[in-house]
């Protein structure tokens, strides 16, 4: 429901990136980690980044999702596992002290610039 | 379809880069952890590697500098909408707010009928409408910070924010809090922790609220405090009534404990 503000966090984030060198840079792809836990719907925050990028150097980007999955390890045990129902408890042990590894991003990792002067001289 | 039922307010944005020129950054990343590759064609891509969230991070933080600092004791209580949050807030503030000095923040899209409510325990209150942020879903770790400037931070130990009624965004937005608190009504599915995993993943005490109604419903009160645990192992459940104050005690007891704990009376 809050994927319209995080996809303006992604638009403000990618345009400060732009190095100052290029003039007339242009975004064409931002490269994000969203993790399955996290609170975001990857249809619903294309569908609100696609607005956000209007007007703006984004305006044709693609965004590009990576979906993390959820990894969980036991503290006890030690043991690693991707954990595929909401189910935080090791398997193993049955600890119930369990760190989630990964599953929670929700990253920017990178942008891919053109810049429009060098595009036309190519 | 989804595309006319999106509640986005088009005027907003267009206000929002109204006055950017975005096409000369302010300032250089150089040395500011960003990486740029060599240029392939025309397009090179740059390293950024930045939680999307890090500014409302950074300022919850500064929030929790600021709570340390104060002595401020912050509590966030979530759940749908309609689990109870302000009645049991009502209950809470009248067993505490004799021994201990507390403050609330509530936020609402909409009203200050909650607020109304909570007003009359000695406990200041202030409401937050995030209509002014744009109908937000969630308390942001910017708002808490605003809205703390209408306390005297010194004479609170403890302050209460009541999120809004959201199972799903609240989960994902840090505000400097010490405790999260999700409340949970046995006129909800016994399931709801199991399709809000996050929610309960992120919280520390979970509240099972209206167990008077019990007798009315076919709910499984143990399925559900399974659930619960499922999701988060060993986190405190606590099987209450608002209404009747049944079950009030422990709550109460563990919250009081828990202020002892981490700063009041060392």
């Amino acid at each position: 429901m809050h994927e319209m503000g995080i996809a303006m966090q992604i638009v403000e984030i990618a345009i400060a990136s732009i190095p100052a060198d290029l003039e007339n840079a242009r975004i064409d792809r931002v490269n994000l980690k969203v993790g399955k836990l996290a609170a975001v719907v990857p249809e619903s925050l294309h569908f609100c980044f696609q607005i956000a990028a209007q007007d703006t150097p984004l305006y044709q980007a693609d965004l590009h999702i990576e979906e993390i999955p959820v990894v969980a390890k036991c503290a006890d045990c030690h043991v690693e596992w991707t954990v595929l129902e909401p189910v935080f408890k090791c398997g193993q042990c049955s600890s119930g002290s369990v760190e989630i590894i990964s599953g929670r991003e929700l990253d920017i990792i990178s942008i891919e610039v053109v810049d429009e002067d060098t595009t036309d001289a190519d | 379809m989804r595309t006319r039922q999106m509640p986005i307010d088009m005027h907003k944005i267009q206000r929002y880069y109204h006055h950017k020129d975005f096409r000369k950054p302010s300032h250089s990343h150089a040395g500011n952890g960003v990486v740029t590759e060599p240029r392939k064609r025309g397009s090179r891509e740059i390293k950024i590697v930045r939680r999307v969230l890090d500014v409302n991070d950074a300022i919850a933080q500064q929030n929790r500098d600021l709570f340390a600092e104060k002595g401020v004791f912050v509590i966030n209580v979530m759940s749908s909408p309609g689990s109870g949050k302000t009645a049991i807030l009502v209950k809470t503030l009248s067993h505490i707010t004799q021994k201990i000095r507390c403050a609330v923040i509530v936020g609402d899209i909409c009203t200050s009928n909650d607020a109304d409510r909570l007003a009359g325990f000695g406990a200041p209150v202030v409401q937050v409408n995030t209509d002014a942020f744009g109908g937000d879903c969630h308390l942001a770790a910017h708002v808490i910070k605003t809205a703390v400037n209408n306390f005297n931070l010194d004479e609170i130990d403890l302050l209460i924010v009541e999120n809004l009624g959201n199972l799903v965004c609240p989960a994902e937005f840090d505000m400097g809090e010490n405790l999260r608190i999700v409340v949970l009504s046995v006129t909800e599915g016994e399931d709801k922790p199991l399709k809000y995993p996050l929610m309960f993943r992120v919280c520390d005490a979970a509240l099972l609220n209206k167990i008077d109604l019990l007798p009315h419903l076919d709910y499984d009160r143990k399925t559900a405090v399974r659930n619960i645990l499922q999701v988060k192992p060993g986190m405190p459940v606590f099987e209450i009534s608002a209404k009747t104050e049944e079950g009030f005690n422990p709550w109460i007891e563990w919250l009081i404990q828990k202020l002892h704990d981490i700063k009041l009376y060392p």
